[in-house]
């Protein structure tokens, strides 16, 4: 039998009456419960040492501390214990109170033993639920720890400290940054930081939906509420009901949502298309934009109040070229998770492509990173990627700025001037009069390379 | 060599006490005595306010009355048992002890106002006095259903499990009676 192998459940007799505690002892220990008892509440504290008990009888009516204060003083040190009151006639009001406090129920002396035998069980079987739910929410905290921002450069870490930091509090977010710098990453990062975490977190992309159907999909809809609503449909604020909605491209919302986006942002109340019944959901917004908002409110195609209503706390993502020093942290990150995937023994970049890697000024960022990565896994042959596994126009590519630029001829001087040095770098920024670092930030930049 | 004795406690039909010696002897492997002459008079135990028995006292002072005997006492009634903190009790043991004590009181279909069902009774009261006997060799309450010692705190729970103990406890009943 599976129930032998538990331990044994564990019950807590505390009453000030001798013959109570002995009857009930005896009671449950042929039921099997490992049983203590305490006369007072000095006594039931010592024994909580001696727990975990799932269960607490506890008479209300005690000399010393009371019953009630005592179960305030038990929760502080076991929250998980369930706690029973035992009452007499005279004190079913603050047998009340103790529900009030978080008791699971009350008994009065003398108690039917049918009604204790059930009320023992169901208080373990909630016990052991909890206790499970406890477990399980552990467990999903431990798995849905979500992909981070990849990398180990000052401006990555600052912004997942800012995600971390704002997670806890329900403040809307704005994400700001270029397309595929990973904004959605740093939403999902807010989400599973948060108290949110285990509900859901809906994400919406207002720039792919047509502004004709964006409504249907943010508020559902009712049957029938246009040509083709056969069924009735939740929208996504109501599906992200406990947790977090993510609005990605928010700067693409025509006028009309966006009036609507605002009222159901002040007020967390809406209606579905063609229905009467207010809804109302819990939900936090994070939203995403790559688009220059304050230029956008400027020319009057986004509305101001909706932009101080979502800019509220803004997290800026540096497009990849801005912290260049993460690429090769995020260049092996997807050869993992490529050949993991590919089941390809594929695992370095050589050194000679990996610069060019880092050269390259990544338009499309991480994103883009991404696709190359994934592009040259396919061919490249193990174990390492080569320069001719990249496409084209990147093994091409020569990070020099365009000629006729004030950088180009930046570009070439330091050149030059590193050419007539042979690569004697100090030499060079004396030259050049500029210190060393500020001459190493600038081959890097333009991705000189000693021949 | 051990034994079962029967002490009548009150008045208490003689084929009620009859009716308990062949299963006991048959679950418990030992003879079985009854002291049908020498009833209990109970009122030391009588709670009026009540209205009813205090079982812990019955057992005690059936305790002080064969501080000696070698195996376990068995005191039947047909009045109401209590103990103080449940509102009645169908019998009380000394878990691992030598004393028992079993009511026939709310076995009898007659408490519930229903016509009286004298066979329903017997079988109710022997499952009830081999229950309680099981908690004096040291059974615990069983998990399986059908097994006597499955926790019945009301009649309609007596009528589901059997009369006999399961295997598990069977084991656990020879260890023991040997240990």
């Amino acid at each position: 039998m599976t129930e032998t192998q538990q331990p044994a459940p564990a019950i807590l007799v505390v009453d000030d009456e001798f013959v109570v505690r002995d009857s009930l002892s005896k009671w449950f220990r042929e039921d099997g419960y490992r049983v203590g008892t305490a006369e007072d509440g000095n006594q039931a504290l010592k024994l909580m040492s001696s727990g975990p008990w799932d269960i607490i009888l506890l008479d209300i009516k005690m000399p010393g501390i009371s019953g009630l204060d005592l179960q305030k003083r038990l929760v502080e040190i076991d929250k998980d214990a369930v706690i029973i009151m035992i009452t007499a006639f005279a004190s079913v009001e603050s047998a009340v109170q103790a529900l009030k406090e978080g008791a699971f129920d009350y008994v009065t002396k003398p108690v039917d033993p049918d009604h204790l035998s059930h009320l023992v069980q169901n208080a373990l079987r909630q016990k052991r639920l909890n206790d499970e739910n406890l477990r399980l929410r552990h467990h999903i905290s431990t798995l849905t720890v979500s992909d981070e921002l990849v990398g180990d450069s000052p401006p990555v870490k600052k912004v997942t400290e800012l995600a971390k930091t704002v997670a806890m509090t329900d403040t809307t977010v704005m994400i700001r940054g270029e397309s595929g710098t990973g904004k959605e990453l740093i939403a999902r990062t807010i989400h599973v930081h948060s108290t949110r975490r285990f509900f859901p977190i809906i994400a919406v992309n207002c720039g792919a939906v047509p502004e004709s159907l964006l409504e249907s999909e943010l508020f559902g809809h009712e049957r029938g509420a246009f040509t083709g609503a056969q069924h009735r449909r939740k929208g996504k604020f109501e599906m992200a009901d406990g947790g977090t909605i993510f609005l990605d491209e928010v700067g693409t919302i025509g006028s009309k949502m966006q009036v609507q986006l605002l009222r159901v942002l002040e007020s967390k109340q809406f209606t579905r298309v063609g229905g009467n019944e207010t809804i109302r959901s819990d939900f936090r917004v994070i939203c995403a934009t790559n688009r220059d908002l304050e230029q956008a409110v400027k020319e009057g195609i986004f509305r101001e109040d909706l932009y101080y209503r979502l800019n509220v706390f803004t997290i800026f993502v540096p497009p990849l070229r801005e912290r260049r020093s993460d690429i090769p942290v995020l260049a092996n990150y997807f050869v993992k998770k490529y050949a993991a995937a590919m089941n390809k023994p594929v695992t370095e970049i050589a050194p000679g492509t990996l610069d060019l890697l880092v050269r390259y000024p990544w338009p499309g960022n991480v994103r883009e990173l991404e696709n190359v990565i994934e592009r040259a896994m396919v061919l490249a042959k193990p174990p390492s990627i080569v320069q001719t596994d990249l496409p084209f126009q990147l093994a091409d590519s020569k990070s020099h700025p365009s000629k006729d630029t004030l950088s180009a001829l930046e570009c070439h001087h330091i050149e030059t001037i590193l050419h007539r040095t042979g690569w004697n770098i100090a030499r060079s920024a004396d030259i050049l009069d500029i210190d060393r670092a500020t001459l190493y930030n600038k081959i890097a930049k333009y991705g000189l390379k000693k021949p | 060599m051990s034994s079962i004795l029967i002490v009548p406690i009150g008045k208490i039909s003689n084929s009620h006490l009859h009716l308990l010696k062949a299963p006991l002897e048959a679950t418990f492997g030992l003879t079985v005595t009854l002291n049908a002459e020498r009833a209990l008079d109970p009122v030391f135990a009588f709670e009026p306010s009540r209205n009813q028995y205090y079982s812990t006292q019955l057992i005690k002072h059936l305790l002080r009355l064969y501080p000696s005997f070698p195996g376990k006492i068995l005191g039947v009634t047909a009045y109401d048992l209590y103990i103080p903190v449940l509102t009645y009790v169908f019998g009380e043991a000394q878990l691992n002890g030598a004393v028992a004590v079993v009511s026939s009181y709310r076995l009898d279909n007659t408490y519930y106002g229903l016509p009286l069902d004298a066979a329903l009774l017997e079988e109710r009261l022997i499952k009830e006095t081999v229950h309680e006997l099981g908690h004096t060799f040291g059974l615990l309450h069983c998990h399986d259903y059908e097994c006597v010692m499955h926790s019945s705190t009301a009649v309609e729970d007596i009528d589901v499990k059997g009369e006999r103990i399961c295997g598990v406890c069977s084991t656990l009943l020879a260890k023991n009676k040997q240990g």
